[in-house]
């Protein structure tokens, strides 16, 4: 059943053209650590739940990571706890080797303070399935707005950046343009644009093709592959299947706060081993394929 | 019925003193200003001692009535030792200090209605709490509140009326004064009503057209 999913061949193809992409990132920036996201055991609870049941993952530079699993199952939790927005209560997250969120003292932990949290987080670059633009301002005054505040970029120095990421989204021409003048996907680009003008670098990306209408989705998840070959490291919650077996490095199924099983597209879509997964991806399966609902299957299928 | 002799006579003087009815009026509505967004964010801490202190203003100064209020700043405040507060302060202090707590309110209820998602993108780009504030959360209240806080404007511009008790020569003092010397009390309050509305029908229109073309905007 999960040979349905991609033919077997893609998946492998591209996995190998991305190892190679990385491969030449890393030559360029030798000194740096190959693992720019760690963390080991992290849970986390609201009240009684336990939503996350220690979570081990690594992610390496320039690597795509997505993160799959049924509503409910901790995804947006476990990416919301790698930029601090949760506040995960057990175990460890680092980025680039600094702890995030947290400080050790002699009497167990504590919050870090604010400016520490924001150093650590610097270099993380956030999407998210509403968007979340400023409505007050226009495109290109979201994706300056961080760079003249808090980078302190002149007018025109971050005037010049941020067309250069608006052009690199395909926007460059609704710079002017007030996020409830544009569509769901424009906004979704801009969104990104934002973000990439201050240099992440990793970004996470929350579901942020779910909150738009089907034919909106192809033009952010192309911006999104074209990031990926350039070789930017990305934490992706999706459940556009076809995207995590494109583009993905390794794929993460989350069940119910625990990783249940983790592996290449290849590994995870055609040859899932996991009763849970393979109930997950058969679902999916049965809700996308509509031609099933009025027709039984073809013999010669 | 009419004497229009002593209209033109008396016109220049009103004139006079609306604008010093407007110059209490815009000072106090820019600190009250000040004072609605501070307050209004205190209403919204996570620290529940600030938000009780919040909480307390706006009971205190809603509570009591204007009149009052001003009565108290220029007669009481001397008293306990703080200097002789000028009429032009007194009055500026008093409607400051209301205006500042009916803002707040309606500040509260524009920081609420903003989505915390657009909070949470600032904060990860690195914007700290007062640019936030100045930036993202003000802004978008303003406009989400227009109506109420141009409303508040026009009662703020009429309730600073009562700022004669202090003594000042605003806008209906010298009305009053000039009636009582002239004994036109009709034609000199109908002329003090009609320099309200020169101010407070233009600022209503100007409201809604403002109004209009931020909607254009943001939907
Ligand atoms: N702020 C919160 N307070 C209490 N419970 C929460 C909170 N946020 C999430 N949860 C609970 O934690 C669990 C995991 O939620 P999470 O949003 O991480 O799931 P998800 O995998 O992202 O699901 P979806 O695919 O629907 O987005 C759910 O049971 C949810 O109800
Ligand atoms: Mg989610």
């Amino acid at each position: 059943m999960n040979s349905l999913l991609i033919p077997s061949g893609a998946v492998s193809a591209s996995t190998r053209e991305k190892q190679g992409e990385s491969m030449k990132i890393s030559a360029t920036a030798p000194g740096e650590q190959p693992t720019i996201l760690t963390l080991s055991k992290v849970g986390k609870s609201f009240g009684p739940l336990r939503v996350l049941k220690g979570i081990d993952l690594e992610v390496q530079r320039s690597e795509v990571v997505c993160l799959i699993g049924p509503s409910g199952s901790g995804k947006s939790t476990l990416l919301r706890s790698m930029a601090f927005l949760e506040e995960y209560d057990e175990g460890e997250i680092r980025i680039e080797g600094q702890l995030l969120g947290w400080q050790n003292t002699d009497k167990g932990r504590r919050r870090a303070p604010q400016s520490q949290i924001n150093q650590v987080r610097r270099n993380i670059g956030m999407v998210f399935q509403q968007f979340n633009l400023w409505p007050h301002m226009t495109a290109i005054g979201n994706v300056c707005e961080a760079l003249r505040r808090v980078r302190r970029l002149s007018a025109d120095e971050a005037n010049k950046r941020g067309m250069a990421m608006l052009e690199k989204v395909g926007l460059a021409h609704k710079a002017n343009a007030y996020p409830a003048q544009l569509s769901g996907g424009q906004q979704q680009r801009v969104a990104i644009a934002r973000a990439l003008a201050m240099e992440p670098h990793i970004m996470l990306f929350d579901e942020p093709t779910s909150a738009l209408d089907p034919e909106l989705v192809g033009e952010v998840l192309q911006v999104m592959k074209t990031l990926a070959k350039e070789g930017m490291t990305m934490v992706v919650v999706t459940h556009e299947m076809g995207f995590a077996a494109q583009v993905a490095d390794s794929v993460i199924f989350l069940d119910q706060g625990e990783v249940v099983a983790r592996g290449t597209p290849q590994q995870i879509f055609h040859n899932a081993e996991q009763p849970r997964l393979q109930q997950f991806l058969q679902n999916y399966l049965d809700r996308n394929a509509f031609w099933q609902d009025s027709k039984p299957p073809t013999p010669n299928l | 019925m009419f004497d229009w002799p002593l209209l033109q006579q008396n016109a220049p003087l009103l004139l006079d003193a609306l604008w010093v009815t407007l110059q209490v009026s815009i000072a106090a509505l820019a600190i009250g200003f000040v004072i609605g967004i501070v307050v209004g964010s205190l209403r919204l801490s996570p620290v529940p001692l600030l938000r009780r202190l919040g909480g307390a203003y706006i009971f205190v100064f809603r509570g009591i009535p204007l009149l009052v209020q001003l009565l108290f700043i220029y007669y009481f405040l001397p008293r306990i030792g703080l200097p002789n507060v000028s009429p032009t302060m007194a009055a500026i202090i008093g409607l400051s200090l209301a205006a500042g707590a009916y803002i707040a309110e309606i500040m509260r209820g524009g920081f609420l209605a903003i989505p915390g998602g657009q909070l949470e993108a600032a904060g990860l780009l690195g914007l700290s709490t007062s640019q936030m504030l100045l930036r993202i959360r003000v802004p978008q209240a303003v406009r989400l509140t227009l109506p109420a806080l141009v409303n508040e404007m026009i009662l703020l511009i009429k309730a600073s009326s009562l700022v004669s008790v202090v003594g000042l020569a605003d806008l209906t003092r010298t009305a009053q004064n000039l009636a009582a010397s002239d004994y036109m009390f009709i034609q000199d309050y109908l002329m003090l009503a009609g320099f309200y509305c020169l101010i407070n029908v233009p600022l209503a229109y100007c409201g809604s057209l403002l109004e209009r073309r931020l909607k254009e905007q943001t939907a």
